[in-house]
């Protein structure tokens, strides 16, 4: 059913890029109206990255949901299937809607069904609590979204649907109502401040959703953005100084806080807000340079930005669908009770030091090539840019600098601590390779990333489709293919010099002595070695001090006393918390319940009091009506 | 091409003319100058040790180590020759393949399971983190005077534009010594020839390579010196020059930068561990400084 689904709707996305107007038919009748499918260039991109990552996740399902075939009975794994199909659908319909009733109907689908996707082990309680805190934030969401299509509909009484959205944009100042999209359409993308449900729901969820949500369905959110900003045509700086500045903070915090988390999901959910982050500034630059008439700007922006959201895409479901077998495999997620796993799992190590790699900026895989435009885009504006852009340009290559140091920071923790060194705990005894079927989306994954960032000049033409959506000169990112070219013919070098010294040093070594021994360890050789390893908390402990101020990691340990002599076994643990999510959402939410507390004491269940309460009431409305007050 | 082989003929004495400054000013008997190079000739000749605990990414890693500061070599011009490869942000691409190389070291010493290369994989991935800023704000402040973002065009506009070049030339050169010796590990961030493992960073993420892996290691640390101290000559060598004073003046500045090194760690005390991390921001405040005056000097800030 799924292939036949993403058989169809991937035929059309490529029909729409073949073709040079919109694919538009009518899909379902309601109440008389017809409400037509339309696939633009940007449905159309959209479209083929959701089929790509539903079919590979669909293919990871099979083997993760294994384990739990005996544990849940068939109707249970029945629905989850129905949800991962009709999540497909609705994230299909999101992008091919435009009427705006049932846009937010779609979007609403959207919102249930992953809410029952991420409460599939609903036997744990933490799992049913996050699943409602996602819940509430999405409608949370939805009512801004309704919000701002009510204002457009009402102050112009054009069509209630995006096309509307123009005549709106056109007769009043955008940023309002731009602004309300924005909330609404953030709490779905993630960016700081609206991210709090994501780092809760990813670990929550099985493995194969993490990566579906975190991979297409938070770029929904994106493609809101988007399709919102494609109707703007004036005004458009203060949005794109927001959207960046938004975005910039969201790259910075977000992954300050993976670089802290022990939990591998958790961890990855961290990086997608950062992610987010890095599309976001790629489009907010795009913004500001339409608004600033620099063409180059503009493009390598938009550009940039829209390639990472296929490669965001590519990596991200990569590690989640790694992370999750090394889950099933050691049945934890918290990294420092794993080690050395690269040598029982060697095919899921190598694929996750692929999307390490890869999401860590680094050439020659994918994700340099959209950072290298966002760059390049950056560096070829700051001469004809006037002086508030330049400043903001300095703002956002040196942030984007700082994410990608961050990020190899994070990447080359979480990697060595989970597949390198030693073992930390009895969990990484008995662990084996996972099943093949699990390897098979890794392979597609891993094949589009090395097609991505070695064969850059591909996506050149694909991509100018859609980026034309937003500006006239899309033409510029043609001039790119000569220097993608470049980048292709060095990857190529570097790679053959790889090999090739690799063979010299295979020749040199046949001639030589080698052999194998302990790690150095100044002459000891006594300890365990699992022990005297750096941990993920130690790796972190650096930057944790220098940034202590927003990871706000506390440690909770028992000191030594004078009269222990002889030291016992002693824990030591340390808990990281969002401190964003601490102050916009935590604490409002206690201040609430304590006051919700308070007025239960009405609520005695004496039914005296209730009549007492009805005649009290009574009086009110008596007397206010007798002095006019209503 | 002639850039190339001067990087690699430069970086052969390179670390010598450092040591042979060392001794001298500590009044001792100097080493050959081609002490390093006999060092490393030695280690191609042996075997090699590999720890029980490490896996495929550690013998892999000093090779692309060595092969992305070797792919890097080829991007830096030399006055006005352009490099091997150039292109559009090719500076871009320089610091991320640096990156991919420090990436995999990173890995492999954690593959160790070794407490002390922990450490120093830990310290070294958070000085290169924080160093990155300053590079590219550099870069950006000289394109910003230039127009133009690739290497080779940087550096050879940078002398056309204006004599007010050299005051972007002053700031530009300080940091990028100071981003040179962060890049190498060597004071004041990092002392070379520290003899504790718990106060090292780059020495002690190698402990446990030995043989052609070391010798791998040992010559990429030449060639980073030496594609420094290119960049640093690119600085100051006007394409006007005739192709031998060009060479001759190059060779100078190489020299002068080793044996600045030599000075600097002779009288120079490494920072303080915990310290290291302000210092180094402390590049990116310098840089934005010269990215300031590049404003200045394009009349986008006014002054009077």
């Amino acid at each position: 059913m799924q292939i036949v689904l993403i058989g169809i709707t991937s035929f059309w996305a490529i029909q729409a890029f073949a073709t040079s107007n919109l694919i538009e038919f009518p899909f379902i009748y309601v109440l008389g109206n017809s409400i037509s499918l339309s696939i633009d260039k940007l449905s159309a991109f959209f479209i083929l990255v959701i089929n790509f990552t539903s079919l590979t996740g669909l293919i990871y399902a099979r083997g993760y949901l294994k384990p739990y075939l005996p544990k849940k009975n068939s109707t249970e794994i029945a629905f989850h299937y129905f949800n991962f199909l009709w999540l497909h659908i609705s994230m299909l319909l999101v992008v091919m809607i435009r009427d705006a009733l049932a846009f937010l109907i779609a979007w609403e689908i959207m919102s249930l069904v992953s809410f029952f996707l991420v409460i599939f082990e609903s036997e744990k309680k933490e799992t049913v609590k996050i699943g409602l805190k996602y819940l509430i934030q999405m409608h949370i969401g939805v009512v801004f979204l309704m919000i701002a299509f009510i204002i457009a509909y009402v102050q112009t009484g054009a069509a209630f649907s995006f096309d509307g959205l123009s005549v709106y944009f056109t007769s009043y100042h955008p940023f309002p109502l731009f602004l309300l999209f924005f909330i609404g359409f953030g709490i779905k993308a993630g960016f700081i401040p609206l991210h709090s449900w994501l780092p809760h729901a990813h670990p929550a969820a099985p493995s194969h959703v993490s990566g579906v949500m975190s991979g297409v369905m938070i770029k929904m959110g994106i493609y809101g953005i988007l399709r919102v900003l494609s109707y703007i045509h004036t005004d458009l700086f203060g949005s794109g100084l927001f959207v960046l500045i938004i975005s910039l903070v969201s790259g910075i915090i977000g992954v300050s806080f993976a670089i802290v988390q022990h939990d591998v999901k958790k961890l990855l959910a961290y990086h997608s807000i950062e992610n987010i982050g890095i599309i976001g500034i790629g489009i907010g630059l795009g913004i500001i340079g339409l608004s600033q008439n620099m063409p180059v700007l503009a493009v390598l922006g938009f550009g940039g930005g829209i390639l990472h959201i296929l490669n965001h895409s590519l990596f991200k479901s990569l590690l989640f669908y790694t992370a999750g077998s090394v889950y099933k495999q050691t049945h934890t997620r918290n990294i420092e009770q794993l080690g050395g796993l690269i040598k029982k799992m060697p095919k899921t190590a190598l694929f996750f030091l692929l999307g390490a790699l890869a999401i860590s900026g680094l050439p020659p895989f994918n994700g340099f090539i959209s950072e290298f435009l966002i760059y390049s885009g950056m560096f070829q504006s700051l001469q004809t840019a006037d002086l508030s852009v330049d400043i903001i340009l300095l703002l956002s290559f040196s942030g984007l600098a700082i994410i990608g140091g961050l990020a190899i920071f994070c990447f080359t923790k979480v990697f060595s601590i989970i597949f390198l060194g030693t073992g930390r705990s009895d969990k990484t005894k008995n662990v084996t390779e996972v099943e093949p079927v699990m390897i098979v989306p890794d392979f597609l994954i891993g094949f589009f990333i090395l097609l991505i960032g070695m064969g850059s000049f591909i996506i050149v033409q694909p991509l100018m489709n859609v980026v034309a959506i937003f500006t006239d000169n899309a033409s510029i990112l043609s001039e790119m293919t000569p220097v993608f070219n470049k980048i292709s013919l060095s990857s190529g070098i570097f790679i053959s010099i790889i090999g090739i010294i690799w063979i010299l040093r295979a020749w040199q070594q046949k001639r030589h002595q080698v052999s194998v021994n302990d790690t150095w360890g100044c002459g000891y050789t006594g300890a365990n070695p699992a022990l005297h390893q750096y941990t993920a908390t130690s790796y972190a402990d650096n930057f944790a001090h220098i940034s202590s101020k927003l990871v706000n990691v506390k440690k909770e340990y028992r000191d030594f006393t004078s009269d222990e002599i002889f030291p016992n076994e002693r824990s030591f643990e340390t808990h990281s918390s969002d401190i964003i999510e601490n102050i916009l959402v935590t604490k409002p939410a206690n201040k609430i319940l304590e006051f919700l507390n308070k007025i239960a004491v009405f609520q005695t269940g004496n039914i005296q009091h209730y009549l007492l309460y009805a005649l009290v009431f009574m009086i009110i409305i008596g007397l206010l009506t007798y002095f006019n007050w209503i | 091409m002639i850039s190339l082989l001067l990087i690699l003929l430069s970086s052969l004495f390179f670390v010598g003319i450092i040591i042979q400054t060392k001794a001298k000013i500590a009044a001792r008997k100097m080493p050959s100058i081609f002490q390093p190079l006999s060092d490393v000739i030695r280690l191609f000749k042996k075997g090699a040790i590999y720890s029980s605990t490490t896996s495929i990414i550690f013998r892999a890693a000093p090779i692309v180590y060595f092969s992305s500061v070797l792919i890097a070599a080829l991007f830096i011009p030399f006055g006005g020759n352009v490099g091997l490869l150039s292109f559009y942000g090719d500076f871009v691409f320089f610091a991320y393949l640096l990156a991919i190389g420090k990436f995999l070291m990173i890995i492999a010493a954690m593959d160790t399971g070794s407490g002390f290369e922990g450490m120093g994989a830990n310290r070294e991935a958070l000085y290169s983190m924080l160093v990155e800023p300053a590079f590219f704000i550099l870069a950006g402040s000289i394109a910003l005077f230039t127009n133009n973002v690739s290497f080779q065009e940087l550096f050879s506009n940078l002398h056309i534009v204006s004599s007010l070049s050299y005051s972007i030339s002053v700031a530009s050169i300080y940091v990028l010594i100071y981003i040179a010796l962060v890049e190498n590990s060597r004071m004041p961030v990092d002392d070379p020839k520290t003899h504790l493992e718990l106060t090292m960073v780059h020495e002690v993420m190698v402990l446990d390579n030995s043989g052609f892996d070391l010798a791998l290691i040992h010559i990429a640390t030449w060639l980073k010196f030496a594609i420094y101290g290119s960049i640093l000559a690119n600085f100051l060598i006007k394409n006007t020059w005739s192709i031998y004073e060009q060479i001759g003046v190059y060779f100078v500045i190489q020299i002068a930068f080793a044996i600045i090194v030599g000075i600097l760690e002779s009288f120079k005390a490494r920072n303080k561990m915990s310290k290291n991390p302000q210092w180094i921001i402390m590049l990116s405040a310098i840089a934005v400084v010269s990215f300031l005056t590049a404003l200045i000097v394009a009349h986008k800030i006014i002054l009077n």
